[in-house]
């Protein structure tokens, strides 16, 4: 029986840029920035690294197809490189290929890197989604965005909970608010002011009944991450960060076109959570997670994830998110850097923006939002729609 | 005798004040505050001829077996496509089988009762869904931007079951050039509306209806109700005179509510007029156009079972109504001025017709699968069943939820997506005997729209591709009334 790959793995060195809209930055002025903080980071060289991943979304508007604009920007000699895109999981996709490789024992380190370019289109928002579904995507998909595809799972749940729009929208924009106290602790975040919960409830209706403040900032920059087989981390540093568990859960397509789904959560998180949870050997995660950076693309995700995540019980997640539990000073902190929400969301960086923000506060050397004593740090992150999602849990802890 | 079997008809759940045109643009042409009056039904953006005709042949078929259908006759003026035929968008969307009769009849505002007749006229026992529609562009500041107005009629013939035996009919061709359009053109052009209110409604028309008296040695007090397509009110008084009818002879035009629907025109007051006729009653239907059209048909006793079908027809759907008090939507919805759209409004991905084609049915008649094994309908088609606890390969049939009714599992109004008409309403959509399918809605607006609330569908145009002169249909949700 598979064993997973919990200690097989250490991260010795990550980067990640300044988030934001970076007008005067391009793809590969990003990836080179990432790329050189975590070089510097792990002590390494460059003929170090056997492999490549490179995790990047959007191809269309940013750095076109392929792992070629990642080796030719960094000038990586003539190893294995590969481009992976699994929506937003595409930045923790590649860490899971760079993991992989090196505890299957093929190589010994690899890199793994996530870009995104998003502020190239003209417009606000993602680009539009015209082939999201390949060429029937115009014939038979509503006419939606992401936004809308997940303030979906906003009406199902207050409708399913009993919850009236402002009572929703009221634990929506806590859990936002909290994200943007936390982003003015975080240097490199994009959003770094605070925001009144009066103010995220009265902002302009984005996808009813999501509104501005409810929607994650749509940014550029990258992130890097080096791994290596868990028992040579200590030759690179003294303080590495060790892989737990690292789950995907793809659906089967059921919540589109079955009735069975209430539209009210994400079946990938909870399973890709359980997966996880696992493979790492957590069997309580309210008690055993120390903080999270989940996938807080909208608030209502953040809300949803609490629970999938087995973290809030079904339908008490806005006890919790009011009760304090999630915030910075609460029991599991959440989005320390501000998330999604303000750190920024470049799609194919997000991941590994994730792992770097855990692997900070892991290390203690988290500055001002740092985590009292953290053992075990989760990211997660959700790909496409409630409805039609690819989502990856990842778990990691400071010791063996 | 064949006859008519079935009726139906649609009008859209826009309607527009026409003293909301002359607010606009009676500074310009003052002489429009004769027209000024009433309302008038109009399309919504995702609207046309061909969609609507498909809802009004829905509302005539009711639960009439399709394969029994032999064919589709569509009129409108209107139409979508100058080249594919239009005619055929209907039979495909009303899911009717491969080997059918298709035809498009247009060039004229006769072109509904040209149809009517060429299905009637030595029809044997031949089925017919014969279908009019129209979405007339007018120019802003003319007077038929005043009159126009938009809907759809269809009728089912037959041998079985007749509610309106075809007795006979008499045709007049002239070219009487009243409105003209030439195929490279978007508006029609116009003759002295004097000239056509004496020298045509008022002479053309008589000889087509005096024509069918002579052939059918009937006398015009003969007919219980007349159907005079005669938009134009003032012609109406004349023309009665002519033929000789009584005033409680004469068939509403529905100008007030409707407005002219053109090719529809004559085929929906046909169907208000057989929503209340009685057994025996004798309705004399014209047509006006390059000529003019005149046919009649006696109304058997099969009228009275036939009201309990469920069908909204005409009164049906001039109580389902929401007011457009905005000009300017008015001219989006037409596509009459330039708007800004966005990048993201201009961003639209070519349409492969070989896709298209191979999906067949899936898209034009929202046709799935169910799961021979559990029974579980799913959208689109699918070889291994989509049910969690099934799972079964290759065990599929054909099922067609464009019939089913569903509610609506959950719903947003999405301000982002490039809409013509914000926000984008969208939802999951449960269906009654299962499935589900996550479809825009349309003909709603966000406040109305509830969990749980009942939905039907409706054929409806999804975008719009101009640069490629294509459109593409799909079936949205509307709210069930």
């Amino acid at each position: 029986m598979a064993q997973g790959i919990k200690n097989e793995v250490a991260i010795i060195g990550m980067g990640c840029t300044t988030f934001g809209e970076l007008w005067d930055k391009s793809a590969s002025d990003l990836m080179v920035d990432a790329f050189q903080e975590a070089i510097e980071d792990a002590g390494i060289e460059k003929k170090d690294i056997d492999a490549a991943w490179f995790g990047t979304c959007f191809d269309e508007v940013n750095v076109g197809k392929s792992a070629l604009s990642l080796t030719k920007t960094l000038k990586l000699p003539f190893i294995p490189a590969t481009r992976v895109e699994n929506f937003c999981a595409s930045g923790t996709e590649s860490f899971r290929g760079a993991c992989y490789a090196v505890a299957s024992g093929a190589c010994d380190i690899a890199l793994a890197l996530g870009v995104e370019k998003l502020k190239d289109t003209g417009y606000g928002g993602l680009p539009d989604f015209g082939n999201l579904l390949g060429s029937q995507n115009r014939a038979i998909f509503a006419n939606l965005t992401a936004p809308g595809g997940f303030a979906m799972m906003a009406t199902a749940y207050f409708d399913k909970y009993g919850l009236s729009p402002e009572e929703g929208k009221r634990a929506l924009a806590h859990i936002s608010s909290k994200s943007h106290h936390n982003g003015t602790l975080s240097p490199k975040a994009h959003l770094r002011n605070e925001v009144s919960i009066e103010k995220i409830m009265n902002a302009p209706i984005i996808a009813w009944p999501l509104g501005l403040f409810d929607c994650c900032g749509v940014s550029d920059g990258a992130a890097c991450a080096i791994v290596c087989r868990a028992n040579r981390a200590t030759e690179f540093r003294k303080d590495p960060i060790y892989v737990k568990g690292l789950q995907i859960a793809v659906t089967s397509g059921e919540e589109m076109a079955h009735q069975k789904w209430d539209g009210t959560h994400v079946i990938p998180t909870y399973r890709a959570g359980c997966a996880a949870f696992k493979e790492a050997g957590i069997t309580n995660p309210r008690e055993e997670i120390s903080m999270m950076e989940v996938h807080d693309c909208f608030s209502i995700t953040e809300l949803s994830t609490y629970e999938d995540l087995q973290i809030s019980p079904r339908g008490k997640a806005v006890d919790d998110i009011e009760a304090g539990f999630f915030d910075l000073d609460g029991t599991i902190p959440c989005q320390t850097d501000g998330g999604l929400k303000c750190f920024g969301h470049p799609i194919g960086a997000s991941g590994i923006r994730m792992i770097y923000e855990e692997y900070k506060q892991l290390q203690g050397k988290a500055g001002e939002r740092q985590v009292e004593n953290p053992r075990i740090g989760l990211t997660h992150n959700l790909g496409g729609f409630p409805c039609m999602s690819v989502v990856s849990v990842a778990l990691f802890g400071n010791t063996l | 005798m064949a006859g008519i079997t079935s009726y139906g008809a649609y009008i859209p759940w826009y309607r527009m004040k026409r003293s909301i045109i002359f607010e606009q643009l009676g500074w310009f042409n003052p002489g429009n505050a004769a027209v000024a009056r009433g309302e008038k039904a109009v399309a919504n953006h995702d609207e046309d001829s061909v969609t609507m005709a498909v809802a009004a042949a829905l509302d005539c078929l009711g639960n009439a077996p399709r394969e029994r259908i032999d064919g589709v006759y569509l009129a409108s003026t209107s139409f979508p496509f100058a080249q594919r035929q239009n005619a055929v968008i209907v039979s495909q969307g009303l899911d009717l089988p491969r080997g059918v009769r298709t035809a498009d009849f247009g060039g004229s505002t006769k072109a509904g009762t040209s149809a009517l007749i060429a299905a009637l006229d030595g029809a044997g026992d031949r089925r017919l869904m014969v279908c009019a529609g129209e979405n007339r562009l007018a120019k802003p500041g003319s007077s038929q931007e005043h009159t126009y107005g938009d809907g759809a009629a269809a009728f089912l013939t037959g041998d079985e079951n007749v509610i309106a035996e075809f007795k006979g009919s008499y045709s007049v061709s002239a070219d009487f050039i009243d409105f003209r359009r030439s195929q490279e053109e978007q508006f029609s052009h116009g003759w002295e509306e004097r000239w056509i209110r004496d020298e045509g409604y008022a002479r053309i028309i008589p000889q087509a209806v005096t024509g069918l008296l002579d052939r059918c040695s009937l006398k015009i007090s003969d007919f219980a109700k007349v159907v005079l397509a005669c938009p134009a009110a003032g012609a109406m008084k004349g023309l009665m005179r002519a033929i000789g009818a009584a005033p409680e002879q004469v068939q509403d035009t529905m100008m007030d509510t409707i407005g002219d629907t053109g090719a529809a025109l004559p085929l929906m007051m046909l169907a208000a007029a057989l929503e209340e006729a009685g057994a025996g009653d004798r309705i004399l239907v014209v047509g006006y156009g390059s000529g003019s059209d005149a046919l009649w048909f006696e109304v058997t006793p099969a009228i009275e079972g036939f009201r309990t079908g469920g069908r909204k027809g005409i009164a049906g759907h001039l109580a389902r109504r929401n007011n457009l008090s905005v000009y300017g939507k008015y001219l989006v919805f037409r596509n009459l001025i330039p708007l800004e759209v966005g990048i993201r409004g201009e961003e639209i991905t070519p349409t492969a017709m070989s896709s298209l084609w191979r999906d067949g049915n899936a898209i034009s008649a929202l046709v799935g699968s169910r799961c021979r094994v559990c029974g579980t309908p799913q959208f689109p088609k699918e070889r291994i069943c989509v049910n969690p606890d099934c799972g079964a390969a290759d065990d599929m049939e054909e099922y067609r939820f464009s019939d089913k009714r569903g509610t609506l599992a959950s719903y947003t109004g999405d301000n982002l997506a490039f809409s013509w008409d914000p926000p984008q309403i969208y939802g999951l959509v449960d269906f009654e005997e299962g499935g589900r399918i996550l479809l825009d809605l349309t003909d709603c607006s966000l406040d109305a729209v509830r969990v749980k609330m009942p939905v039907i569908m409706s054929f409806r145009r999804k975008y719009a591709d101009p640069r490629r002169g294509y459109y593409g249909y799909f079936w949205k949700a509307v709210p069930a009334l």
